[in-house]
């Protein structure tokens, strides 16, 4: 089936978007041989911030990944046929965010040729462990569900009771993904912008309103680009997800201000200040926060009432604004924010460097091409779907079992015996 | 040939676990086991756990740059001249930075900027440990807090969990930034973390670690679960502080002030 | 017509995988095992030269003795080795095997050069010669 994203309906264009990326890729590659050969001193992490960009952005695509949940629980467990048309592209957005979120932990080990000691000397009392653990078999189950969901349907057929299955088991695997990652930062004492409970929440609640509005604007652009229909309910009801999920988040946000000012405990207000205010006279990451707040503001107007909600115009513009807004929040300032107040009371500064750059884009690249191809696939099955029947060349490419199950389903009638079309290709 | 590809990838599957299992069981490092056995140095206290007890009253700027230098010469320790990559093991940080949680605003400088040897804290309950993906960073029988070079990936993961800013990684070549290597010591490489080790390699055959002989009765080392011991003495005799208590980490440096 | 081309094919790449085994027969110079060195002053001082097992043992299994000391040295804290016979030695690479191998170049990395293993050992551990030469 994959070849249908290489071979069908492709265009000059779409040949070139992907060399495009994989051009991106190559020169992120490169950065990262630059960095391996330096050593992480090309990096901006140092002594004091030991995790920067780079494990910031594998929790927030890790967000991303679980946030495709929400249409898949719906779907599988409650049975919310409008999601039927793009629960394939829910768990098709997992497979690049985590095959991203991994390359970015990747990127981040200092000895990498002995990372499988991760799995060699397995230590469950190491959340990291978990992550290493919980990611691959989110990403397994995805790929296998995904690919088999888009088959049957590419086929003509319902899919398998199993992969239903597989399908309902992966639910818990997106919800422990982000909790673990969550519990990354939540158990290190002393580090009091990640100690506290209400993260593992924050985290799910802010990737249930990344997940879907990337989704959204995924649809919007198929849209744009292929004339692919997601259905107005699907994405309607997408809309009211990101909806509460971002308010939700916003009002954990608001409810750490309220802790760490009301409290007036300096340790809990520290990061805060140094990202908000700037503290101790270090405030590089102040004006990029004055842009989160702006798109909270707007996310909130759109996102909220239901008449700028259910114009597709603005909530093009609310879903962008929601997903950046997020990837500021946990990806670009999470972790740096949470690490800058040293052990001994004072402020390190953090700057971000070229190679450092390169590196995550390069990344970038690579999920975008692996969502590029997926994507593609997706819209090309779709796209045969609504034709109504398969066209002639691929039909006879079916098994035999499912041209019977096919035509049965369609109530078509077979004039052209399949064995008829076999033996005359291998005649030539 | 009734073959197809289904049949042909299982046949393959198969083919290919069995010569695995074959060259597992064929394999020398898997099949040999070490000829010999160990057994412990003559000098090697087993039974203890080890304390530190560093006396501010007597360890002056000169001592304290001796113990340094001590450590740092001998474990390879490489001369980083950069706030951002540097490596240590033993450094002096004033009080203020030390004891955050118990400077108050109005406590005069010449306390404030008092400066204090600073090390590993050899917590009892470390979060280093604690967190280590791959128990690179373990605890030892004597309660010292080790690292295995051998097996550390990089992660990084340790150095943010330690609440006392004890740990360095290797953000440049290690060996570039030494004059001299000792041949008795390995080096580090670059992508791992370290930190002292309470001179583990001489507490293994006997000997006090480095910076106890330099610092000359400044600092006092010794068992603190022996209640006879100097070290507990020490402890029991002065006013002593400890860094960071409220975090559970319970260290094993005691600071005489 | 097909089929044959196939099996051609088949040949020339079976014959092009295979190069590493048969050259070795072509020109047998080159798979000829080097000569290691044993000539140092403290081997050279030694009445009958010995190593920490046998000779043929070590061979063999130097590197799983290498690997079985680091775990028991760094992570157990136990530093003697009593060899098969009875003898002591302290397990240390640096401390003990370049006391008596103090020629990096003409011992270890011949071998290793030779079997195009890439040890990574002397990331960390200093052999003699960076230290400008212990012989």
């Amino acid at each position: 089936m994959i070849e249908k994203a290489l071979v069908k309906r492709t265009s000059k264009a779409y040949w070139a978007w992907i060399a495009f990326l994989a051009a991106l890729f190559a020169v992120g590659f490169a950065a990262y041989i630059y960095q391996m050969v330096n050593g992480f001193h090309v990096t901006g992490m140092s002594r004091d911030i030991s995790w920067g960009m780079y494990i910031g952005h594998l929790t927030f695509f890790v967000g991303v990944a679980a946030g495709g949940v929400m249409i898949v629980l719906p779907y599988y467990l409650h049975n919310v046929k409008e999601f039927g048309r793009i629960t394939v592209v829910g768990e098709f957005l997992a497979i690049p965010a985590i095959i991203m979120a991994l390359l970015f932990v990747v990127v981040d080990i200092g000895s990498p040729m002995k990372l499988f000691n991760v799995y060699l000397y397995y230590t469950p009392h190491s959340m990291l462990c978990w992550d290493a653990t919980v990611l691959p078999i989110y990403l397994i189950l995805n790929i296998v569900v995904g690919y088999n969901v888009l088959q049957a349907e590419n086929k003509g057929v319902k899919y398998g009771k199993i992969v239903k299955a597989l399908a309902v088991f992966s639910i818990p695997f997106a919800f422990s993904i982000h909790i673990v990652t969550a519990w990354l930062y939540a158990g290190l004492p002393s580090r009091h912008y990640f100690l506290t409970a209400m993260l593992p929440a924050k985290f799910l609640a802010g990737a249930f309103a990344t997940g879907p509005a990337l989704i959204i604007l995924i649809c919007f652009i198929l849209n744009k680009l292929t004339g692919f229909d997601a259905g107005k309910t699907a994405i309607d009801r997408l809309a009211t997800t990101v909806a509460y999920a971002y308010t939700a988040t916003i009002f954990m946000v608001i409810c750490e201000f309220f802790t760490a000012f009301y409290s007036n405990v300096p340790s809990h207000k520290a990061a805060l200040q140094y990202l908000f205010a700037g503290y101790h006279g270090h405030d590089q990451f102040v004006p990029l926060m004055m842009v989160f707040l702006v798109l909270v503001v707007v996310t909130l107007v759109i996102m909220i009432p239901r008449q700028t909600r259910t114009n597709y115009k603005l909530l093009g513009f609310g879903c962008a604004a929601a997903f950046l807004s997020m990837y500021i929040e946990k990806g670009l300032t999470f972790v740096i924010g949470g690490l800058s107040e040293t052990p001994f009371g004072t402020i390190a500064p953090y700057h971000v460097t070229v190679p450092e750059v390169l590196i995550i884009v390069g990344i970038f690249a690579l999920g975008i091409l692996i969502a590029s191809i997926l994507f593609k696939l997706v819209v090309v099955v779709k796209k045969d779907m609504d034709l109504g029947a398969f066209p002639q060349e691929d039909r006879a490419a079916l098994p035999m079992k499912y041209v019977a199950e096919y035509n049965k389903a369609h109530g078509i009638v077979e004039e052209v015996k399949a064995p008829a079309v076999e033996a005359e290709a291998d005649a030539e | 040939m009734e073959m197809n590809r289904r049949k042909f990838l299982k046949l393959g599957t198969a083919a290919v676990a069995g010569l695995g299992v074959a060259a597992a069981s064929s394999n020398p490092a898997v099949a040999a086991a070490v000829n010999g056995s160990y057994k412990e140095s003559a000098g090697k206290k087993s039974d203890v756990t080890w304390g530190m007890v560093i006396d501010m009253k007597k360890m002056d700027e000169a001592t304290l740059n001796k113990c340094v230098e001590a450590c740092h010469k001998f474990h390879n320790v490489p001369n980083i001249d950069s706030k951002k990559d540097e490596v240590k093991w033993i450094w002096g940080e004033t009080f203020e930075h030390l004891f955050l949680d118990e400077v108050h605003d109005k406590m005069g400088d010449k306390y404030k900027d008092m400066n204090f040897m600073t090390i590993c804290n050899h917590c009892a309950e470390p979060v280093c440990v604690r967190v280590c993906p791959v128990k690179a960073t373990f605890m030892n029988a004597q309660g010292v807090v080790g690292m295995d070079m051998h097996r550390c990936i990089g992660c990084r993961n340790c150095m943010a969990a330690c609440p006392y800013g004890a740990r360095s990684f290797n953000y440049k070549n290690p060996r570039l930034y030494l004059d001299e290597i000792n041949p008795s010591y390995p080096t580090r490489m670059k992508g791992v973390v370290e930190k002292c080790n309470f001179c583990s390699e001489r507490l293994a055959v006997g000997e006090l670690p480095l910076c106890v002989e330099e610092a000359g009765g400044a600092i006092i080392f010794g068992d603190i679960n022996d209640p006879n011991s100097a070290v507990s003495k020490a402890i029991a005799d002065n006013f002593t502080l400890q860094r960071r208590t409220n975090l559970g980490t319970k260290p094993k440096v005691y600071y005489i002030v | 017509m097909k089929k044959t081309n196939m099996i051609i094919g088949l040949v020339i790449f079976a014959v092009l995988v295979t190069v590493p085994f048969w050259s070795s027969f072509v020109s047998p110079a080159n798979g000829a095992a080097p000569e290691v060195s044993l000539d140092t002053p403290a081997i050279n001082q030694m009445a009958e030269p010995k190593c920490v097992e046998d000779v043929e043992w070590m061979r063999a299994h130097h590197m799983d003795l290498l690997n079985d000391w680091k775990v028991e040295v760094v992570r157990e804290g136990t530093r003697v080795y009593v060899a098969a016979d009875g003898t002591e030695h302290l397990a240390s690479l640096q401390n003990t095997c370049f006391e008596c191998h103090s020629n990096y170049e003409d011992f270890c990395l011949k071998c290793h050069t030779y079997s195009n293993v890439n040890p990574t050992c002397w990331d960390c551990h200093v052999e003699p010669t960076v230290v400008g030469g212990a012989n």
